[in-house]
């Protein structure tokens, strides 16, 4: 298969040398794939952002899973905000309850897009929604923010996995993390480099992540990591834009990413076997919602 | 690549909270009744691996039972598949196995009506991808790099030929092949891989061709 960039390398490359946006290569190279228009794509991922707005939306009004094990934070923290004395800031928690809006509507069965992943889901557009009301973007600005995030998400699915069953959850959030860095920092007028530096600062934070939930659901601890991993993306965006750079290059982190995920063991790999799922109060509560007989402490 | 579109990254739009083990098991569903053809009025989904340990908590039975409603991965309507279901006439049964299957998020859905029956093995790859590996007995051996159709068709002359030729015309490359059948002039399969995109238009015109039983589309 034809591409125009197979690594963040030639990513950054061509973005320079033809004087374009990453999110401009990747609508280029989906185009070329896909053989659609400029315009069905555009309309596809605008479709796609009507969705993490509404699942935003309706997050920061209350959800709960059936499971119970979350829902509600969202609103905790959006109400906490109104009081106006936060520690680290507006922007900050409010990136970070968008992606825990998400992640509840996600667990209590609810519409989202996924980014890359279901579990992984809240840090792109939590992100979004919150550097969105700092930069005043338009329309089209936003949907290129999901370009790009996807630009890098794509060298990563495709050299290393954005699966927590292959990889832990260094490959889900820490993917999504660094892909919403990448955005952030696009958006913000930061260069296709510095692009690749924040992504880069964002996933070597991330490694070795392990993929732990408690009863095998995308809730404990999936909801707060994808507010922990907003948070991380926009500190590595500010880094970037800072002119900071990471001494191990971007396509060297991905790959250090999934060899770690290789060596990893199953028990820590979305088995619901390891980590904190095999904590005494993880196997009680995993007991609790399907009614089995508490075990010991597993493997 | 196995991922080759900026949506297999940013997308799919889907009802949470599983991309493996909802939307994925929507889409192992939705083939099924494709296969099938029409509505099933009896299902028993048999589950495997994690998909047998986690399925109540992920949905993975509503999203299988909406995948046979007809529901796509972001259908609202996944919540409210049971009751849907049992509006619709359908009864199903859930049947988790301890047995060890080749990957770990794996359904055997066998469905039915009073005239026929249909049975079908699917996994879940990640990211909400799916393969089916088996159908009525025949094994799919899918690379899951190319986009795929599945024809099932009686086991006569000149059916391989005239669906290679509506391929041709309409300038498709297969990249692979497979035709198996059970027994000499019964139902026979054929699966084939390709390395363009497939549209309804030619889907519909191979199941116009004589002796062609279904047509399905498995991969994309």
């Amino acid at each position: 298969m034809e591409v125009l960039f197979r690594n963040v390398r030639e990513l950054v490359e061509r973005a320079t040398q033809e004087n374009k946006l990453i999110s401009e290569i990747m609508i280029e190279q989906e185009i070329m794939i896909t053989d659609r228009s400029r315009e069905e794509i555009m309309a596809q991922m605008d479709r796609n952002l009507t969705v993490m707005e509404e699942a935003v939306e309706k997050g920061l009004r209350g959800v709960q899973s059936t499971s119970g094990l979350t829902g509600g934070d969202a609103v905790l923290l959006q109400n906490y905000l109104k009081k106006g004395n936060t520690l680290t800031g507006e922007l900050m928690l409010d990136a970070v309850s968008k992606a825990v809006a998400t992640n509840e509507v996600n667990a209590a069965m609810g519409t989202i897009c996924a980014t890359p992943t279901a579990g992984s889901a809240g840090v792109v557009p939590g992100t979004l929604f919150a550097v969105k009301n700092k930069l005043n973007p338009t329309r089209e600005q936003m949907i290129r923010y999901l370009f790009t995030s996807g630009a890098f998400g794509f060298v990563v699915a495709n050299n290393a996995s954005i699966s927590g069953a292959a990889g832990g959850c260094q490959a889900e959030v820490g993917s999504a993390s660094g892909m919403a860095a990448a955005a952030i920092v696009e958006m913000a007028g930061g260069s296709p480099a510095q692009c690749a530096e924040a992504f880069a600062i964002t996933l070597k934070n991330m490694l070795g992540l392990v993929c732990d939930p408690v009863a095998g659901l995308v809730e404990v601890p999936c909801v707060k990591r994808n507010a922990m991993g907003a948070s991380n993306s926009l500190v590595a965006a500010d880094m970037a834009l800072a002119g900071v750079t990471s001494r191990i290059p971007c396509d060297e982190v991905i790959d250090a990413m999934y060899k770690i995920g290789q060596t990893m063991p199953a028990s820590l790999r979305e088995t619901g076997q390891g980590g904190l799922a095999a904590t005494p109060t993880g196997k009680w509560l995993e007991a609790k919602i399907f009614g089995g007989a508490v075990v010991g402490s597993g493997n | 690549m196995k991922f080759k579109s900026v949506f297999d990254i940013i997308g799919p739009v889907m009802i949470g909270p599983s991309s493996s083990h909802t939307a994925g098991a929507a889409r192992i569903g939705r083939v099924a009744r494709d296969l099938f053809g029409k509505q099933p009025t009896w299902a028993k989904i048999h589950l495997y691996g994690s998909f047998a340990e986690t399925y109540k908590g992920h949905g993975t039975d509503k999203a299988i039972i909406g995948g046979l409603l007809d529901y796509d991965t972001f259908d609202e309507r996944i919540k409210t598949a049971f009751e849907d279901a049992q509006l619709a006439g359908l009864t199903y049964e859930f049947i988790p196995e301890t047995a060890n299957t080749e990957h770990p998020n794996t359904a055997r859905i066998v469905i039915g009506d009073e005239t026929s029956e249909m049975s079908m093995v699917g996994i879940s790859i990640g990211g909400g991808k799916t393969e089916i590996t088996e159908l009525n007995g025949f094994p799919l051996r899918l690379s899951g790099d190319l986009a795929a159709i599945l024809v099932v068709h009686e086991d006569r002359s000149g059916c391989i030929a005239s669906v290679s030729n509506c391929l041709a015309k309409y300038d498709i490359n297969i990249g692979h092949m497979e035709v198996s059948r059970k027994e000499k002039g019964n139902m026979a399969l054929m699966v084939i891989e390709v390395d363009q995109n497939v549209n309804a238009q030619l889907l519909k015109e191979i199941s116009d061709l004589p002796n062609i039983t279904q047509v399905t589309r498995i991969a994309d």
